[in-house]
């Protein structure tokens, strides 16, 4: 647990310690604040609209604005996500540190733990600047803020899961570069997959549906929590996580 | 403390390692002698848990290092080739977080480190970035990083390589000064390293172990033979160098006297044995009574230069008859 949380202590610090964070919190801030801004802008004008048009319905502003937020965050997400994790354990093993880490009393999952967790600290903290932007939306409405929750917990379920398969990739190299090109080609099928259901019916194209990390989000978006989803990327986070378990055992026997 | 019993290593393509068994004893300090790619780095990482042998046993403190990784780390102090440094990390927080790695108690971690930078004479540093450290302090950070814990066993690879000659003998100082305490295994392609520091020479050449013993009695092996050097003043009066010389080969178990200088009233020789004859309390007899005095009386050795060229060259073809 103490070397865990040593692990997570270092690596939280070296991500703040350089401008990586700084640079993935400012570009996600100004790409986030765009989004905000469209999709408040639409809000207002087609509520002006309707108005005009004599219909008194109040617009909801769960439904027309924060999800179509949610869902384009999760797409910002699997940008954010290689640059995340390509240094995770490509860095350990260029510079050598690896062999301190490694060659210390403590258990690679201890390692891997820490490190993902640390990455996963991280996603948050950038995705909790777009949190700033919302609080516009409370002190000029009144969104329900339990879907918003949910939301949140969707993208960081999703973000885990890539998060997992982009630590994993980063065991594979000594290259941050390839590592954060391999994760992101990964991030991005798994993103486009369920894009065949849209005129494809047969099983296979159910599993690939099944497959896309979208298909899990967009119950979250609707806030709505629902197990099979969250089983779904609870699973992807261990595989994630087993697979780079794996891989760090494969580098004593391959060298 | 250390029991390497046919470890083999074998890579895709290469054997690293080949069949190499010897023991260490608690507290000596041993030399790791071998050209560049000798198999010196394999060994070493397999010592430390790095890698897992592909054959054999390695034991440290009595644990396997395949069954119980855990107890031989941490048991054991590792340098690598490369300092294993975090640039973005102060020498002091590096430390800490290491103390951590090594699960050393937290109420003890600050007496830890403290000790480890008073040891490693980091106190001037302790503050600075690593990304800022000189080669020399990297070193010595690498050196303390890996007694922190205060570990039965050191591994230090290459642990002068690439730093300046007042830091070599600096380093070669603290490592001395740590051997009492620990059981240290060095490796080193720089000859003169081993002569210095080390009490017992392992010498690898293409993975195989080519000999194993103590500084002195690999001298002795190969030789056969002691030489000493040997310089004799005129107590009062000019003295004759035929004289002394004539003396100096009556003195029983000596096969071979040289003139090496003379003067005024002194002159030098460098003596040599028989096989296996000490020389050395005799000749100074038989130059004391002889009314001289005796001013320097010290064991020539056999450079281990010498030794190792003689030793990797004739292991050569077997060597490379192996490897097909």
């Amino acid at each position: 647990m103490r070397n865990t949380w040593a692990i997570y202590r270092k690596e939280l610090k070296s991500y703040f310690a350089s401008p990586i964070a700084y640079l993935l919190m400012a570009a996600f801030a100004l790409i986030f604040g765009y989004f905000f801004y469209a999709a408040t802008a639409i809000f207002v004008t087609r509520g002006m609209e309707s108005q005009m048009m004599g219909r008194g319905m109040p617009m909801d502003m769960n439904e027309w604005v924060i999800r179509p937020l949610l869902m384009n965050v999760s797409v910002i997400a699997l940008f954010l996500i290689p640059m995340i994790t390509m240094r995770l354990f490509a860095e350990e093993k260029r510079s050598g540190t690896i062999e301190l880490l490694m060659t210390s009393p403590v258990r690679d999952v201890e390692i891997i733990a820490g490190k993902w967790l640390a990455a996963e600290t991280l996603l948050a903290s950038i995705l909790g600047i777009s949190a700033l932007n919302l609080i516009f939306l409370f002190i000029h409405g009144q969104p329900d803020w339990r879907p918003i929750l949910i939301g949140y917990l969707g993208l960081l379920l999703q973000g885990g899961a890539l998060l997992a398969i982009g630590a994993f990739i980063s065991t594979t190299t000594r290259n941050q570069i390839i590592a954060g090109g391999a994760t992101f080609a990964a991030c991005l099928l798994l993103w486009i997959l369920d894009w065949v259901s849209s005129y494809e019916t047969a099983a296979w194209a159910k599993v690939m549906t099944y497959l896309s990390v979208v298909t899990h989000f967009e119950p979250f978006s609707k806030g709505i929590l629902d197990t099979k989803d969250v089983v779904f990327y609870l699973s992807v986070i261990f595989l994630g996580l087993f697979l780079t378990a794996r891989s760090m055992e494969s580098l004593r026997w391959r060298a | 403390m250390i029991k390497v019993d046919g470890l083999t290593k074998r890579y895709a393509r290469t054997v690293a390692v080949d069949d190499i068994s010897f023991e260490v004893e608690k507290g000596r300090i041993v030399g790791f002698l071998g050209p560049n790619g000798a198999g010196k780095t394999t060994t070493m990482r397999v010592l430390t848990c790095f890698l897992p042998p592909t054959r054999g046993g390695v034991e440290v403190g009595g644990f396997d290092v395949l069954k119980q990784p855990l107890e031989v780390k941490r048991r054991i102090g590792y340098l690598p080739e490369t300092p294993p440094l975090y640039p973005e990390m102060e020498v002091t927080e590096y430390l800490n977080f290491v103390a951590s790695l090594k699960r050393i108690p937290k109420a003890e971690t600050r007496q830890r480190v403290d000790q480890a930078i008073e040891r490693c004479s980091l106190g001037e540093v302790r503050n600075l970035l690593q990304s800022k450290l000189s080669k020399g302090y990297r070193q010595r950070v690498g050196l303390a990083q890996a007694i922190i814990h205060n570990p039965d066993v050191l591994v230090l690879d290459e642990p002068t390589a690439g730093l300046d000659p007042k830091q070599i003998l600096e380093t070669r100082q603290l490592i001395k000064n740590l051997a009492g305490d620990h059981t240290i295994i060095l490796s080193t392609h720089i000859l003169p390293e081993v002569e210095q520091t080390c009490e017992q020479v392992i010498i690898i050449n293409k993975g195989k172990l080519v000999a194993k013993d103590t500084v002195d009695n690999l001298t002795r092996r190969l030789r056969g033979s002691e030489a000493v050097a040997v310089e004799v003043e005129g107590r009062d009066g000019p003295l004759d160098a035929g004289e002394v010389r004539q003396r100096l080969e009556q003195v029983p178990g000596v096969s071979r006297v040289l003139a090496k200088a003379g003067g005024q009233n002194r002159c030098s020789f460098e003596v040599e044995s028989l096989q296996g004859r000490s020389i050395r309390a005799e000749m100074a007899r038989a130059v004391v009574e002889a009314g001289w005095n005796l001013t320097e009386l010290r064991p020539v050795a056999f450079s281990l230069e010498e030794i190792f060229l003689q030793l990797t060259a004739s292991e050569e073809p077997a060597a490379a008859g192996g490897e097909k």
